[in-house]
């Protein structure tokens, strides 16, 4: 019984498999770098990326048709140009980073939205840019893995100056020059994780595979490979249980996944053994050595 | 609505001072609500109507929004063709508010009506929660031939009526027609004959073809439980993959469902053929496969057949 709530639909449906690995391959890129974001106070910077990247793919579709290399492209070098640009204003004049990216992702957004509505009346290019994590054919899959590969190799080489980066930038600038090309690479990464989410979740819900995890994983544990290995397991998790969910309570899968992270996000508040509000208010005997 | 009006008096004073006397070849102005309808006017009027069209190519007469120029076309026009059955529940605000003078004809009249047979209208093909004001007839009467040969018909006799003159060109042309909707008709029953009889059924979410399924006796089965908006869930997709595989159905055209993977997928799983573009409510522009409704037609047919046999 409980087998066939659980394991039957994969058994029985290859979209619900095909869903599964996506989900796990998202999971395994995405979450860590969720938690470098979170740790260097940039996850509204995800979000607002998410939108920057809409215009690229939008003309990805526009010259070659629902064609996934293009799209992907399109939407990679729209947000390369987003946070190159912001990043250039931050640097060069007064206004601060998050105000030149807010700027830029809404000028961005809005061409998008134009290139849209210009693209005729019978297919809604939205609905396209909606992904659909049900529909992951081959070459989607491919990508999708290719990406989250790429990824993980990147973050292994840029580990340590990342993590430096993240808890002591201006120790990180006295010992080593390393510090903007880490932070350049880690931006690609993030772009790179978003096209990957828009396959499956939509531009909209993109970022919560890789936001949510980490904030989750902030609740249980204090070091960052705990972190990191905590928010890989609770996105797979969500993506499993969102999956279940949609096939049976007919949910629309990306916010059944994105809706099951926020339930786990809300027992760690809740629950978390590291700062969880319980914890607080009935902290435990104090050890002493 | 004030200043609509406004501007479509302005524009129909305008419109009738400055065109009206020029015209020196008198051709009458008829509006058509939609393509398919300009269409059967043109082939009836020939020259001796000038055609405008208020939704144009590709675009959806159901939820259509006019704008100041199309009440400035309402009101210039002598003539609005339109397709009753309760298809363009915008008209009847826009004729009022052009303040113009014409005649209008139905030209489903004497049909014989359809009840809808998808109660659940959430699942048109865009999947936009449409706000359809079908009520409670099907209007896609057009997508059978007997029909149209009534459509014709009364749009013949309404040109007649605005334009005694040109009656017997009327009369020719709307004969002519005829009998290529005649020829339609037989190539049609031909085709659907050569498909072998289990194999008449196809699993589409479009639910304009009640007319054709019932002239021409092949089953549209709409897939069950699928309200499908942005996104479908994975139970529907399930649901789909089910009744495909127990259905044993050759073919699905599910245009609703955007996102052409999602289809593909379904396809892969069930073995199923993925039929091509079905047009329903509307013809193409030019260089489109639908450019009038003779082409739609054989179009329709020809993606059907080939996707069953």
């Amino acid at each position: 019984m409980i087998y066939d709530v659980l394991v039957g639909p994969f058994l029985e449906f290859e979209f619900m498999r095909r869903a599964w690995i996506g989900v796990l391959a998202l999971a395994l890129s995405g979450a860590p770098i969720g938690v470098f974001l979170m740790l260097r106070r940039m996850s509204l910077v995800g979000d607002a990326m998410a939108h920057a990247i809409l215009p690229g793919a939008a003309i990805g579709f526009l010259i070659s048709g629902l064609n996934l290399f293009a799209m992907t492209f399109g939407g990679l070098i729209a947000g390369f140009v987003v946070a190159a640009l912001s990043g250039l204003v931050a640097r060069n004049t007064e206004l601060k980073e998050d105000a030149s990216l807010a700027t830029f992702y809404l000028v961005s957004l809005a061409l998008g939205v134009t290139i849209v509505s210009m693209r005729g009346t019978n297919i809604d290019l939205l609905h396209v840019l909606f992904g659909n994590i049900l529909a992951l054919d081959n070459r989607t899959l491919m990508v999708i893995a290719f990406n989250a590969t790429i990824t993980l190799l990147v973050l292994a080489i840029i580990y340590r100056p990342l993590v430096i980066e993240c808890v002591d930038p201006v120790f990180l600038r006295t010992v080593s020059r390393a510090g903007a090309p880490t932070h350049l690479a880690f931006m690609a990464l993030v772009v790179i994780n978003l096209v990957n989410g828009f396959h499956a979740l939509g531009t909209l819900l993109a970022v919560g595979l890789m936001i949510l995890p980490a904030g989750i994983a902030r609740f249980w544990s204090r070091d960052i490979t705990g972190m990191i290995a905590i928010a890989v397991f609770a996105a797979a998790l969500s993506g499993y249980a969102g999956l279940v969910l949609s096939f049976h309570a007919g949910m629309p899968s990306g916010p059944a996944i994105i809706l099951v992270a926020a339930l786990l996000y809300i027992a760690s508040v809740l629950f978390g053994s590291a700062g969880g509000l319980l914890r607080q208010w009935f902290p435990g005997r104090h050890l002493e050595a | 609505m004030r200043f609509f009006n406004l501007t479509a008096i302005m524009a129909a004073v305008a419109f009738a001072t400055a065109a009206g006397p020029v015209r020196a070849d008198e051709r009458i102005e008829v509006v058509a609500t939609f393509t398919i309808l300009a269409d059967l006017v043109r082939n009836v009027g020939g020259d001796r109507v000038e055609m405008t069209t208020l939704v144009g190519p590709n675009a959806d007469t159901h939820v259509y929004t006019p704008s100041p120029s199309d009440a400035r076309k309402v009101a210039a026009a002598r003539l609005i063709v339109l397709n009753g059955l309760g298809l363009e529940g915008w008209l009847g605000r826009l004729v009022k508010s052009s303040g113009g003078a014409a005649q209008s004809v139905i030209a489903s009249e004497g049909i014989t009506p359809l009840k809808p047979s998808h109660d659940d209208h959430d699942d048109h093909e865009h999947g936009h929660d449409h706000g359809h004001a079908h009520g409670d007839v099907d209007p896609h009467a057009w997508q059978s031939l007997s029909n149209v040969k009534r459509y014709v018909e009364n749009i013949r006799r309404a040109l007649a009526e605005a334009d005694p003159a040109g009656a017997e060109t009327y009369r020719a042309n709307a004969e002519r027609y005829a009998t290529r909707l005649d020829a339609l008709d037989q190539e049609i029953r031909s085709t659907v004959a050569r498909i072998p009889e289990d194999r008449r059924k196809v699993i589409s979410t479009h639910e304009a073809f009640d007319y054709f399924a019932k002239a021409y006796g092949i089953r549209f089965v709409a897939p069950q439980g699928v309200s499908t908006d942005s996104e479908p869930s994975a139970r529907d997709v399930a649901a789909i993959i089910r009744q495909i595989k127990k259905e044993k159905i050759p073919a699905v055209f599910l245009e609703n469902i955007s996102d052409p993977r999602l289809i593909e997928r379904i396809a892969a799983e069930t073995g199923a053929r993925i039929g091509g573009t079905l047009y329903s409510d509307s013809l193409t522009d030019e260089k489109g496969e639908a450019p009038t409704y003779i082409d739609m037609v054989k179009h329709n047919i020809r993606t059907i057949a080939d996707a069953l046999n």
